[in-house]
C-alpha cells in the first residue's frame, strides 16, 4: 500500500478511530464474512499497478475474464431469465413453461422427479411416494413430447437438471426436436450431467465414477459433432454450497469436477478446444452480497487459468466460465417467508454484479414447496426490475476497484487454489470423493454454520431473531399423489402399442455397446428412446453392466 | 461413563439424497449423548424397521425433504407395528407442510420438526418422550 | 416373551432385546448368557480389522452375499468408539452392509464401546453368544484395529481377518502394532491403488519372518511360508467396490474360499480347539475379576472413593498398600458380617 495511505491510516486509527470505540465500541469484537472469514474494518487502494491491473483484473470479454466473459455483458444481452420448474406429469409442466414464457421468462429449466433422476419408472416400488414430487415424472419419449407440446425448440433453449441419466434425457430431446422438424445443429440447451457432485452433495447417482465418466466423456463427444450449440455439461456448485460448504469450497470443489472432466475428456481422445467451450457452470448466490460477487469474478480467472496453462486451450471459449446461478434455497426460512423475497433479490442482485450469463430466482415458499403460480411470477419480477430498473446492468463489472470487492476476490481465489492443490496431492477429485475428504469439508463447515445459527452468533432474521407468533397462511403447491397412478397408466398403454421386438433388439445393442470402452452410447440410447424403450428399461440395462453406487462415507 | 444409552436410528427414506440436516442432527445427537446409527440415503421403509429392531433403537429419526413423507412415514409405523415393535418412536423432520402434521401424528408419528428446528428442541422431545414411556 | 426361546427361534426382537440387557450390564444378562450358553459353539467367528478406510465393512457386505449364496446366516457386530467427550456415538458401519437389511438370514448390531468395565470384549463376547444360539453360523466381529481394546475384540474370533490398504502407511503400522501377530488372513484391499505390489511384498516378507522365527525348523527361503503348526497365512488382493465387482475382479470369491480352507484346517490340526480354550480361559477371568470387583462395590463402593483415596495419597496421607489392605479388610469384615 502506498506509504502515504499507510501512514494516514495510522493516524486515522490512533486520532479518529479509538475515541469513538472507547465510547462506542463495535457491535461485535470480530466481523465476518458469510463463509466465516475476517472482515477489517476498512480497506484501501492496494495500489494495483497497471501492469497487476492488466494481469489480475484485464477487459471483459478477454482472458483471465475477471471481469466478465463478453466485453458487452447485459449492455449487449440481458442474462437469461430460466426459472427452474417441474413437477406432476408432463402435462401439467407443460402448462407451467407456458405461463412462464408468456410471462416473460426467456428459457426453460426442467425439473425432473426423484426416479426419473435416479433412473426408475414411475411403477418401479422404489416410486413410491416420489413420482412427480420434486419434477416432472418422464418415463417414455411420450412424456418428452408432451412436455414441450406447442413449444418450438428451435426458438428457445433449455436447460435439463439431470445427471445419472442425461444422455438419455438428451436423447429424448433430440427425438422430439426431430418430430418437430428441429435439427439438432440447431438445438440449444443445457444437460446438468455431472456426477461428481452427485456422490458428495446431491446424492442422485447410479453407476460408479468410472462408467459415469464414461457417460459423459461419450456425451462430449457426441455433442461436438452432432449437437454444436449444447452444452453438455453444467459444472455444479450450487448443490456443494447448498449441502453446506463456504463460498471458496464451492469454487474450488466445482473447478476440480471441471478439471477432472477435461482431464477425462482428453483422456478419451478430444481435443480440448473441440469441446471445453461447450461446458458451463452452476453457482449459488448466497447471502453476503460482496462475498458473493467476488466469488464468481475469482471462479473466472481462476478457470481461465487452468484451462490455458494446465490444458493448454487456445480458443478464448475454451477458457470463458459462463455459469448459471440459483439463488440459495438453504438460506430460506419457512417462518416468515415473505422475508425471503428480501432474501432472493439481494442474492439476485449478487449474481448479476457478478455476471452470471442465466439465473433462477427462488419464490417466497421454498422452504415449504413448489412455488405457486402467484410467487414464482413474483420471483421472475424480481428479475425483471433489476434488469430494467436498478442500473446495475448499464455498465459491466460496475464494482471492480471497490478496495473490499478486490480484496475478497484475491483472497477467495487465493484460498481455492489451496484446495485445488490439496486435491491433486490426493490424485484428483475421485480418488479425494472416494477418500472422503470432499464431503469432510463440506460437513465441518455445515456443522459449523448450524451450530453458529442455534448459538445466535448467525442471525437468521425472523429464525432465531426478530421471531412472530403469527403464522401467514400459505396457498402451497401440493402434488397429486394420483399422479402416479396416472404415470403408472400411461407406461402401460405405451408398452402395449409400441414395437416389442425392436424394443428387445435395440437394448440388446445398448447392452454390447456398454460392453466395450470404445463404443459411444448416445446413438445406441438414441435408438432405443425412439422405440419408446422407457428410462427405467434402458437404467436397467446400465444398471447391470455398469454397476451400482454406493455410499461409503459416513461422517 | 453410565452403561445404559439412548440409540436412535436416523434414516432418509425414499430416494431423497439430500443428506445435511440427518447428517448434522446425527453429529448433533452424538454430542449429547446418544448412540446414533446412520444408515444414509435411498432406504426402504422395511430396510429402516428391520435396522430399527435389530439395533433395539428407542426412536427412529426420519429426514425426507422430496415430499413423501406421507406415504413413507406412516408405512414406516405401520412395519414397526406389524413386527411388535410400536414401542419404537418415529419422528420426523425435513420439508413437512404445516397442514400434512396433524395426518402424519394420527397415524403415529410422534413428532414432526420443520425447517429451522434447533437441536434443543429435538433432545427436548427426546427426553420427555422416554420419561413418558 | 421368554428370552431364552425367542432367541434360538430367531426372534430378532428377541435377539436384539438381549444384546441391549448385556450392553447396559443389566443383571438378568448374566442368567440369559448362562440359558444360551449350551446352545452354542456351532457357529464360526471372523474378526475384521485393520485402520479407518481399508474398506472393511464393504468386504464384510460382500462377503455376507457369498455367504448367504451358501445357505449359511450372518451375524455382523460393528463396533465403533464412543466419543469420550459425551459418551454418545455415530454408529456408521451398517451403512456399507444395508443392501442386507432386508435379509431376514442377516443379523447386523453395531456397538459402541461405551467405555465398560472390563473392556467391551466382555460384552461382545456375550452378544457372540446370543448370536450363536440363535443359530447365525458366521459371526463378523468388525471393528478398527488401532488400540489394544480392539486387539482384544478381534482375540474373541477363531479367525482374524487383517485390511490392509496401499499407500496408508500400513507397512510400518502393520510390524509396529503387534497386528501381525494377532492376523491369520491377510486381505490387501483396494488393490488397484498404487503400492498394492510393494505392500504385498512387504506384508509377505513380515510373515515369513515373524513364522520362521516361530521355529519351523526348515530353511527359511523368504517367503510366506507356515506357520509353527504347519498352517500357512493367507495373503490376498481384494477391490470391494462396485465397478469391479460388475466386471468380476474383485477378488473376494477367492477370499470366501480361503477363508473355508483356512478353517478346515485350523479345525482339523487342532488349532481352533485351543484358541477357544485360550479364550475360555480368559473370558473367565475377565468375568472373575468383574465380579470381585462388583463384590467389592457392595460394601465398598470403589468407584465412588476413588477420587478420595487418591486425594490422600496425592497428599502424602496415606500409602498406597496400606490403604487398599485397609480396605479389603474392611471388605472381608462387613462381609463376614453379612
Amino acid at each position: 500500500m502506498a506509504k502515504e495511505i499507510e501512514k494516514h491510516r495510522e493516524e486515522w486509527q490512533r486520532s479518529t478511530v479509538e475515541p469513538l470505540l472507547r465510547g462506542r465500541p463495535e457491535r461485535r469484537s470480530e466481523f465476518v464474512t458469510g463463509s466465516d472469514k475476517p472482515v477489517q474494518r476498512l480497506y484501501l487502494p492496494e495500489g494495483y499497478s497497471e501492469a497487476q491491473y492488466l494481469e489480475k483484473l484485464g477487459f471483459p470479454g478477454e482472458y483471465p475474464y475477471t471481469r466478465g466473459v463478453q466485453p458487452t455483458m447485459y449492455r449487449g444481452r440481458l442474462w437469461t431469465m430460466r426459472q427452474y420448474a417441474g413437477f406432476g406429469t408432463a402435462e401439467e409442466s407443460n402448462k407451467r413453461y407456458r405461463y412462464l414464457l408468456e410471462q416473460g421468462q426467456t428459457g426453460l429449466s426442467v425439473a425432473f422427479d426423484l426416479p426419473t433422476q435416479i433412473g426408475y419408472d414411475s411403477d418401479d416400488p422404489q416410486a413410491e411416494g416420489e413420482v412427480g414430487k420434486v419434477g416432472v415424472a418422464i418415463d417414455t419419449l411420450q412424456d418428452v413430447e408432451i412436455l414441450f407440446d406447442g413449444i418450438p425448440l428451435d426458438k428457445i433453449s433449455t436447460s435439463m437438471t439431470i445427471n445419472s441419466p442425461a444422455a438419455i434425457l438428451l436423447a429424448m430431446y433430440i427425438a422430439v426436436a426431430e418430430k418437430q422438424g428441429v435439427g439438432r445443429l440447431h438445438l440449444r440447451g443445457t444437460i446438468q450431467n455431472d456426477i461428481l457432485k452427485e456422490y458428495v452433495a446431491r446424492g442422485t447417482y447410479i453407476f460408479p465414477p468410472e462408467p459415469s465418466m464414461r457417460l459423459i466423456t461419450d456425451v462430449f463427444a457426441y455433442c461436438s459433432r452432432e449437437v454444436p450449440l449444447w452444452n453438455t455439461i453444467s459444472i455444479s456448485g450450487y448443490h456443494i454450497r447448498e449441502a453446506g460448504s463456504d463460498a471458496s469450497q464451492e469454487v474450488a470443489f466445482t473447478l476440480a469436477n471441471g478439471i477432472e472432466y477435461v482431464r477425462a475428456a482428453v483422456a478419451a481422445g478430444l481435443d480440448v478446444d473441440d469441446f471445453a467451450g461447450r461446458l458451463s457452470f452452476f453457482f449459488n448466490a448466497h447471502n453476503d452480497l460482496l462475498e458473493e460477487v467476488a466469488k464468481f469474478r475469482a471462479a473466472r480467472r481462476i478457470w481461465a487459468r487452468i484451462m490455458k496453462e494446465r490444458f493448454q486451450a487456445s480458443e478464448p471459449k475454451s477458457m470463458m466460465l459462463r455459469f448459471h446461478t440459483q439463488t440459495g434455497g438453504s438460506t430460506l426460512t419457512a417462518q416468515q417467508p415473505d422475508n425471503n423475497i428480501v432474501r432472493v433479490a439481494i442474492q439476485a442482485l449478487a449474481a448479476v454484479l457478478g455476471g452470471t450469463q442465466s439465473l433462477h430466482t427462488n419464490s417466497r415458499e421454498e422452504a415449504l414447496a413448489l412455488p405457486a403460480e402467484d410467487s414464482v411470477r413474483l420471483s421472475l419480477r424480481t428479475q425483471q426490475i433489476l434488469a430494467h430498473e436498478s442500473g446495475v446492468t448499464t455498465t459491466v463489472d460496475p464494482l471492480a476497484g471497490s478496495y473490499y470487492l478486490e480484496a475478497l476476490t484475491d483472497r477467495i481465489e487465493l484460498e481455492v487454489w489451496q484446495y485445488i492443490d490439496r486435491i491433486e496431492a490426493l490424485g484428483g477429485m475421485i480418488p479425494a470423493i472416494l477418500k472422503g475428504y470432499v464431503q469432510k469439508q463440506i460437513q465441518e463447515s455445515a456443522y459449523r454454520t448450524q451450530k453458529d445459527i442455534e448459538k445466535g452468533e448467525r442471525v437468521v432474521v425472523g429464525l432465531n431473531k426478530f421471531q412472530t407468533e403469527e403464522k401467514k397462511p400459505l396457498n402451497l403447491l401440493r402434488v397429486d399423489p394420483a399422479v402416479r397412478n396416472l404415470q403408472i397408466e400411461k407406461l402401460s398403454r405405451v408398452k402395449a402399442s409400441r414395437n416389442a421386438s425392436r424394443v428387445e433388439e435395440t437394448l440388446k445393442q445398448l447392452r454390447e455397446g456398454a460392453k466395450q470402452q470404445n463404443v459411444n452410447l448416445l446413438p445406441l440410447i438414441l435408438e432405443a428412446v425412439k422405440e419408446y424403450a422407457t428410462l427405467g428399461e434402458i437404467c436397467r440395462i446400465l444398471r447391470e453392466e455398469f454397476g451400482e453406487h454406493r455410499e461409503t462415507i459416513v461422517l | 461413563m453410565a452403561a445404559k444409552k439412548t440409540r436412535i436410528l436416523i434414516a432418509k427414506p425414499g430416494l431423497d439424497g439430500h443428506d445435511r440436516g440427518a447428517k448434522f442432527i446425527a453429529r448433533a445427537l452424538r454430542d449429547e449423548g446418544y448412540e446414533v446409527i446412520y444408515t444414509g440415503i435411498r432406504q426402504t421403509p422395511e430396510a429402516i424397521v428391520q435396522t430399527a429392531i435389530q439395533e433395539d433403537v428407542d426412536f427412529v429419526g426420519l429426514s425426507l425433504l422430496s415430499g413423501a413423507h406421507n406415504e413413507l412415514f406412516p408405512r414406516v409405523v405401520d412395519l414397526l407395528s406389524q413386527k411388535g415393535a410400536e414401542d419404537i418412536l418415529v419422528f420426523g423432520g425435513g420439508i413437512i407442510p404445516e397442514e400434512d402434521i396433524p395426518s402424519l401424528k394420527d397415524k403415529g408419528i410422534a413428532a414432526i420438526f420443520g425447517p429451522g428446528t434447533t437441536t434443543k428442541q429435538i433432545v427436548e422431545f427426546l427426553k420427555s418422550a422416554r420419561e413418558s414411556s | 416373551m421368554d428370552l431364552v426361546t425367542e432367541v434360538r427361534r430367531g426372534n430378532l426382537r428377541a435377539i436384539a432385546r438381549t444384546i441391549s440387557l448385556i450392553e447396559d450390564l443389566e443383571p438378568e444378562a448374566e442368567g440369559l448368557v448362562d440359558d444360551l450358553y449350551p446352545y452354542t459353539g456351532r457357529a464360526r467367528i471372523l474378526g475384521i480389522t485393520g485402520s479407518p478406510g481399508a474398506g472393511k465393512s464393504s468386504l464384510v457386505d460382500r462377503l455376507i452375499t457369498l455367504e448367504r449364496r451358501r445357505g449359511r446366516k450372518v451375524a455382523v457386530i460393528a463396533v465403533d468408539p464412543s466419543s469420550p467427550f459425551s459418551g454418545g456415538a455415530i454408529l456408521g458401519d451398517r451403512l456399507r452392509m444395508q443392501t442386507h437389511a432386508t435379509d431376514a438370514g442377516v443379523f447386523i448390531r453395531s456397538m459402541a464401546s461405551r467405555g465398560y468395565l472390563g473392556g467391551t470384549a466382555a460384552a461382545t463376547g456375550d452378544v457372540i453368544k446370543v448370536l450363536d444360539a440363535a443359530g447365525y453360523e458366521s459371526i463378523f466381529i468388525e471393528t478398527i484395529g488401532v488400540g489394544q481394546t480392539e486387539i482384544k475384540i478381534v482375540e474373541l474370533s477363531d479367525i482374524v481377518l487383517l485390511v490392509l490398504m496401499p499407500g496408508a502407511g500400513d507397512e510400518i503400522q502393520a510390524m509396529k502394532a503387534g497386528i501381525m501377530e494377532i492376523g491369520d488372513i491377510f486381505i490387501i484391499n483396494k488393490k488397484d491403488l498404487p503400492g498394492s505390489d510393494k505392500l504385498l511384498a512387504e506384508v509377505r516378507y513380515v510373515l515369513g519372518f515373524k513364522n520362521h522365527s516361530a521355529g519351523t525348523g526348515r530353511e527359511w527361503d523368504g517367503a510366506a511360508g507356515e506357520d509353527a503348526d504347519g498352517v500357512a497365512n493367507p495373503v490376498l488382493m481384494t477391490r470391494a467396490d462396485s465397478a469391479a465387482r460388475a466386471v468380476g475382479e474383485d477378488g473376494i470369491e477367492q477370499l470366501e474360499e480361503a477363508i473355508d480352507n483356512y478353517a478346515a484346517q485350523i479345525e482339523s490340526s487342532g488349532k481352533l480347539a485351543e484358541k477357544r480354550h485360550f479364550r475360555l480361559e480368559r473370558e473367565l477371568l475377565g468375568i472373575l475379576n468383574r465380579k470381585v470387583h462388583q463384590l467389592m462395590d457392595v460394601h465398598i463402593e470403589v468407584s465412588k472413593q476413588l477420587p478420595g483415596w487418591a486425594d490422600l495419597l496425592y497428599r502424602r496421607d496415606t500409602r498406597p498398600y496400606a490403604l487398599v489392605n485397609e480396605q479389603i479388610s474392611k471388605f472381608m469384615k462387613e462381609r463376614a458380617g453379612d
